[in-house]
């Protein structure tokens, strides 16, 4: 029994020191060192690309409903037959419809982690006029912008294809 | 369907195909002491731990080192959790874990279960991912696997008492199979852009849309590989896989899946093979395999149609299917095959939102744990637990043709038969009284997010996620209570730790009887005839014990068109 004891002991400080820190350190230098940007949050223009953010207004494309809140992230949990989701979905499809677009159901459901940076491509293809009529820009080169962000499946089948809407915001920004 | 994922299934197949011919015969050959390549870190710790790695143990013996080292383990992890506030490692400066929720996640990590009634992000320092929890992602998983061994080693040895060394296959279970797979799927997933640095949370502002943000960081890519290589599941985020920083695209969420099946599935030829017939590795990895392909086809089918709630709100048109709860680079067929690997190998980590799928991928999900989690279940416990079944359909198949059952040349006789019984039965009567307690008593109902059916399947699927040591949650339901911290760990105690003495005392009593012969009489356990009396004991079992609760919940939010809650 006290043998054991003694065992077990020596056992989980042997693994803290081989898997609790040596293990998570050597990850992290190697990381550092090879992937610096991917493993500091692949941060560009004032933002991650992989962190959404919040946008509004007619003048740019809007991801995933969302508080994006980076600090909190999680998805809403409302089950398949929740009032409270059937209602949230009404009044967003009604805030699209002011703007002017036909949403599609991305772009009034939230998403899993809270924080989508992305949108398929017919989410984005959905808000082409709106953005275009906001910049007095002519519609097709919106759309064409539009067409050269959308990143396709990994490999060609992996995933879905998408676009991510802080890389599409800064390339608009870029265009006048 | 559409054919990226029919693709991404066929790809799924091959490399699962490839880890268990190859990874199969590599755990056989670390098992009976043939891999050497780090006997030089093996030798002097042995020496250290005070054991002779070639003096093997009795099942009882065996047994009493396992639990021992297991409750030193969950006192070791819950005081690092108490004390994070006054450690290092803490650039949040997070306070201590509550007493209540430090128990239960303490439970939860050495069970191998991995709920979490916290959010990561704001709650565990660095130090208390990395030491505190990381470190039994590791150590669970290990202990999964070498019991599942010893379990083996009981069928194809003769007439001995010893089952093993538990702390050599403790060790080498770590240091040959799962940090080395980990160290290396961790860079790719860095590479494809988790985070790993201790740089603490970053502050950015967008001038396009004066946007602040503070995003949390942290050491998450380490965590990754083997949260899902160990069939772990416990996210570095609150979010889990579905966050960016731990699953950042279509290829980590494909290796994400892979990863979590690769040792069960390759366990099944790893049994075969020490028992001297792949054969009858195969005939079980088929039982696991008709059963995790049809709760797929059901879940991926049900994903793929509407949302009634979206529905209902005048967006009838999905043609991505059910997007409520998933994230975009993801999709929802993807998102299911995630779903299901995750809830039938009891690793629980989770790319979309359980809780709002609709209620037949909801019941898809819910399946696997019904059956006890063994299509292919978790590292080690899927293969034991579906072993006892095994026991139970040979028993089956012997009452019909009135001869004492064998199974792989062992008698099965009155002992075998009770405790394979005992423990194929110990989860369904564990998660049914605790559910039962949980919806008549405020305290267990109240915390549940969403109201009707749903409210019901978010308490009943917490405790059977916990009983199973799956982990996986409707997330609705606020666990970080009295009530749910202190049941959910005697569920969880209850799942791993009584069904392993089972299977560690079956092991002793089967490693003591001697090998019958085949004879033209013998049941043949390889053949397509007990492949599905198989499937049918885990099919009965599971639904004569959970059909009524899943009618009360999935089942009968399914048929109540038109009605919201």
């Amino acid at each position: 029994m006290l043998l054991q004891l003694r065992r077990s002991i020596v056992a989980v400080v042997f693994f803290v020191i081989l898997c609790g820190i040596c293990y998570p350190l050597a990850e992290t230098g190697l990381g550092q060192l090879f992937f610096p940007h991917q493993a500091n949050g692949s941060l560009i223009h004032g933002g991650s690309a992989l962190i959404g953010q919040r946008w509004s207004g007619p003048s740019w494309f809007h991801g995933r409903p969302g508080p994006y809140d980076a600090a909190a992230s999680g998805a809403t949990n409302l089950g398949p037959r929740s009032r409270v989701l059937k209602e949230h979905v009404a009044a967003r499809i009604a805030r699209w419809h002011r703007l002017g677009v036909n949403p599609t159901p991305e772009l009034v459901e939230s998403s899993g982690s809270g924080l989508d940076p992305d949108i398929s491509p017919a989410s984005a293809y959905a808000q082409v006029k709106m953005v275009a009529r906001a910049r007095h820009l002519p519609v097709s080169t919106v759309r064409s912008l539009v067409t050269r962000s959308v990143h396709a499946r990994e490999f060609g089948f992996l995933g879905e294809p998408y676009v991510n809407v802080l890389e599409l915001n800064h390339a608009l920004a870029g265009l006048r | 369907m559409s054919v990226a994922f029919l693709a991404t299934l066929a790809a799924m197949i091959v490399c699962l195909a490839l880890a268990w011919r190859y990874l199969g015969s590599y755990l056989v050959a670390v098992y009976e002491g043939r891999v050497k390549w780090l006997s030089f870190v093996e030798r002097p710790l042995y020496r250290l731990l005070g054991t002779d790695p070639d003096a093997e143990q009795s099942w009882q013996r065996y047994t009493l080192s396992l639990i021992i080292f297991s409750g030193v383990s969950i006192l070791v992890t819950y005081v690092l959790l108490r004390a994070q506030g006054v450690l290092p490692l803490n650039p949040q400066h997070l306070k201590g874990v509550t007493p209540g929720l430090a128990w239960n996640t303490s439970v939860s990590f050495v069970t191998n279960t991995n709920w979490q009634n916290y959010a990561g992000e704001s709650t565990m320092s660095y130090l208390s991912q990395m030491v505190a929890l990381v470190v039994q992602n590791f150590v669970s998983p290990a202990v999964g696997m070498l019991v599942a061994i010893a379990l083996i080693r009981g069928f194809a040895r003769r007439s001995v008492s010893y089952i093993g060394n538990f702390w050599v296959d403790l060790v080498r279970s770590v240091i040959y199979i799962l940090l080395p797979i980990s160290s290396v799927f961790a860079l790719v997933f860095i590479a494809q852009g988790a985070v790993q640095t201790f740089g603490g949370p970053v502050h950015v502002y967008d001038a396009l849309n004066h946007v602040t943000q503070t995003i949390p960081r942290g050491p998450v890519a380490s965590q990754e590989a083997i949260k899902q290589l160990g069939t772990n599941g416990g996210g570095y985020f609150n979010a889990n896989g579905a966050h960016p920083f731990e699953n950042p695209t279509g290829l980590t969420n494909f290796l994400s899946i892979l990863l979590l099946l690769s040792i069960p599935v390759a366990l099944t030829y790893t049994f075969g093979k020490m028992v001297g017939n792949v054969r009858q590795g195969v005939a079980v990895l088929a039982a696991m395999t008709i059963l995790f392909g049809a709760w797929l086809a059901v879940t991926v089918a049900a994903e793929q149609g509407h949302n009634p709630a979206v529905a209902a709100a005048g967006l009838v048109h999905q043609p991505g299917g059910n997007m409520q709860g998933k994230e975009t680079r993801f999709g929802a067929s993807s998102s299911a095959l995630y779903g299901v690997a995750s809830t039938q190998t009891s690793t629980g980590s989770a790319d979309s939102s359980y809780d709002s799928y609709t209620p037949l991928g909801g019941l898809g999900l819910m399946a696997g744990m019904a059956q006890g989690d063994v299509t292919p279940g978790g590292v080690g416990s899927g293969l034991y637990t579906i072993l006892l079944s095994a026991i139970i359909a040979v028993f089956i198949g012997g009452l019909m043709v009135g001869r004492t059952p064998e199974y792989l040349g062992k008698k099965i006789q009155a002992r075998e038969v009770k405790l394979a019984s005992f423990g194929v039965l110990v989860m369904p009567i564990t998660v049914l009284v605790l559910t039962g307690i949980a919806v008549a008593i405020p305290a267990g109902a109240s915390a549940a997010l969403n109201k009707g059916p749903h409210g019901f399947s978010e308490v009943f699927y917490a405790l059977l996620s916990q009983g199973n040591n799956n982990g996986s949650a409707f997330a609705g339901l606020s666990g970080n209570t009295a009530f749910y911290n202190i049941v959910g760990g005697i569920d969880m105690l209850i799942g791993r730790f009584a069904i392993i003495v089972a299977v560690l005392a079956l092991a002793g009593a089967l490693a003591k009887k001697g090998i019958v012969p085949a004879s033209a009489g013998t049941f043949r356990t390889d053949t397509p005839m007990f492949v599905g009396l198989l499937v049918g004991v885990i099919v009965l079992v599971g639904a004569l014990t959970f059909f009524p609760a899943l009618s009360v919940g999935p089942i009968v939010e399914q048929f109540l068109h038109g009605r919201f809650f």
